[in-house]
C-alpha cells in the first residue's frame, strides 16, 4: 500500500475540485465524509471500499488510499473487530487505580504501561478528596481472582522499582457494558 | 448501511448486566477474531485475503462476522478512529449513580450520541464512560448538558498522558 502525497493524488479523483485550495480542502472533506460513513462499522460485503466509493462519489483507489493515510497519521488506530471482552473469555475487567506520588508518576506510568497484561494505561486528574487517585491501568483476565493476581504483580513491580511511592490503590470491576458503539460524529 | 448493524443500546442496556452476548464463540470464531484483530487489508477484496488466512470462503467469513454482530460476541468492525488526531478530543468521565434511578440514567447517558463507551463498574462512582467530540471544548459542553438532563455531576477524568493503549485480547 502506497501513502502517496494526498493533494498528489487527489487531483483528477472524481468529484474533487482542481486548484490547491480546492484539493486541501477537498482531501479533507472527502476524509470527513469516510469517518461519517465508517464510524457505525465497515459494510460486510466482498469489496467494502468500492461500496464506500460509490456511496462517497470518488474512487475506489482513492478511498484505500485515504484510510491508508489515515492510518499512516493516527486518526485510524486499526480497522478490524472489537471483541465483546465478556464474550471472548475475559470478563473480568479491572480498572486498576492508583495513588502515585507526582515526583515520579511518569516513570512508574511508562513501568506499569510496560506489562505485558496492561491493555491500557493513563495518567489523569485525581479529584481529591474522594479521589486520589492519578494512574489507571486496565486489566482484562477470565476470572476475578486472575486479575487481582495481575492487580498484584503491578503493585509488585512498582514497589520494587520505586519503593514507597503508591500511597493507596484500587481496582473497579466492570459488572456490564451500558454501551459500546464507539464514536459518533455529527454529519 | 453501516447503521444497520447498529446494537440497540437503549431499554437492553439498562439492566444490570448491560449488554451481553447471545453466544459463546466456537473455534473457528475465535480464529476469525483473533485474525481480525490486526490490520485488515487495504485490498480490493480484504474479506477474500482474511479468508485465505484462517481457511474460510470468502462468504462463509462474511456471514460468519456477521453472525458474531448480531449476537454480539464483537461490538464493532472497522476503522477505529483516533478523534484527538482529528482536532478533537476524548475524556473518561463517571458518575455516581443512585440504584432506583439506574436506568433512567443509563438511557439519559446513552442519548448522549458523544458517549462512545458506557460500563457499570463496581464503586461509589458506578457509571464509567468515554466521551468523544470534534472539538476539545466539546467535551465540557457536554458534560455540563448531561449534568443539566440527569441533575447529577459528572466527573470528567482527561487523560494528561498516555503511557500504552493496545487493546487486543486473544480470543
Amino acid at each position: 500500500m502506497t501513502v502517496s502525497d494526498p493533494i498528489d493524488s487527489a487531483v483528477g479523483g472524481a468529484g474533487v475540485p482542481s486548484g490547491k485550495l480546492g484539493d486541501v480542502q477537498a482531501v479533507a472533506d472527502l476524509d470527513r465524509r469516510l469517518v461519517l460513513a465508517t464510524q457505525g462499522g465497515l459494510a460486510l460485503v466482498a469489496r467494502p471500499y468500492a461500496l464506500l466509493a460509490e456511496q462517497l462519489g470518488t474512487s475506489e483507489a482513492l478511498v484505500r488510499e485515504r484510510l491508508a493515510v489515515m492510518l499512516a497519521d493516527g486518526r485510524i488506530r486499526r480497522i478490524g473487530a472489537v471483541p465483546n471482552h465478556y464474550a471472548i473469555g475475559y470478563p473480568a475487567n479491572g480498572m486498576s487505580v492508583w495513588d502515585i506520588d507526582d515526583e515520579c508518576i511518569d516513570a512508574v506510568g511508562e513501568r506499569v504501561g510496560g506489562l505485558p497484561f496492561v491493555t491500557h494505561c493513563y495518567r489523569r486528574p485525581r479529584h481529591l478528596p474522594d479521589w486520589p487517585y492519578n494512574l489507571f491501568a486496565m486489566v482484562h483476565a477470565a476470572t476475578r481472582e486472575a486479575a487481582l493476581e495481575r492487580v498484584g504483580e503491578i503493585a509488585a513491580a512498582i514497589e520494587r522499582d520505586f519503593p514507597g511511592v503508591c500511597r493507596s490503590r484500587d481496582v473497579l470491576f466492570s459488572a456490564g457494558i451500558l454501551k459500546k458503539t464507539g464514536l459518533r460524529i455529527g454529519a | 448501511m453501516p447503521e444497520a448493524r447498529e446494537r440497540p443500546s437503549g431499554s437492553k442496556a439498562a439492566g444490570r448486566q448491560g449488554i451481553a452476548a447471545r453466544r459463546a464463540p466456537d473455534d473457528v470464531d475465535r480464529r476469525l477474531i483473533n485474525a481480525l484483530q490486526g490490520d485488515f487489508p487495504l485490498v480490493e477484496r480484504p474479506f477474500a485475503q482474511v479468508a485465505d488466512a484462517v481457511g474460510l470462503s470468502e462468504e462463509a467469513l462474511i456471514a460468519r462476522l456477521q453472525s458474531l454482530l448480531d449476537d454480539r460476541v464483537l461490538t464493532r468492525f472497522g476503522p477505529m478512529f483516533q478523534i484527538e488526531r482529528m482536532g478533537g478530543a476524548f475524556c473518561l468521565a463517571a458518575m455516581a449513580v443512585p440504584e432506583v434511578r439506574w436506568g433512567e440514567v443509563v438511557e439519559a447517558v446513552n442519548a448522549f450520541t458523544e458517549v462512545a463507551h458506557n460500563y457499570r463498574r463496581e464503586h461509589a462512582l458506578n457509571m464509567w464512560f468515554v466521551l468523544a467530540t470534534e472539538t476539545p471544548g466539546g467535551i465540557a459542553d457536554c458534560a455540563a448538558r448531561m449534568e443539566a438532563a440527569t441533575g447529577l455531576p459528572v466527573h470528567l477524568f482527561p487523560k494528561e498522558r498516555e503511557y500504552f493503549v493496545e487493546m487486543k485480547l486473544e480470543a
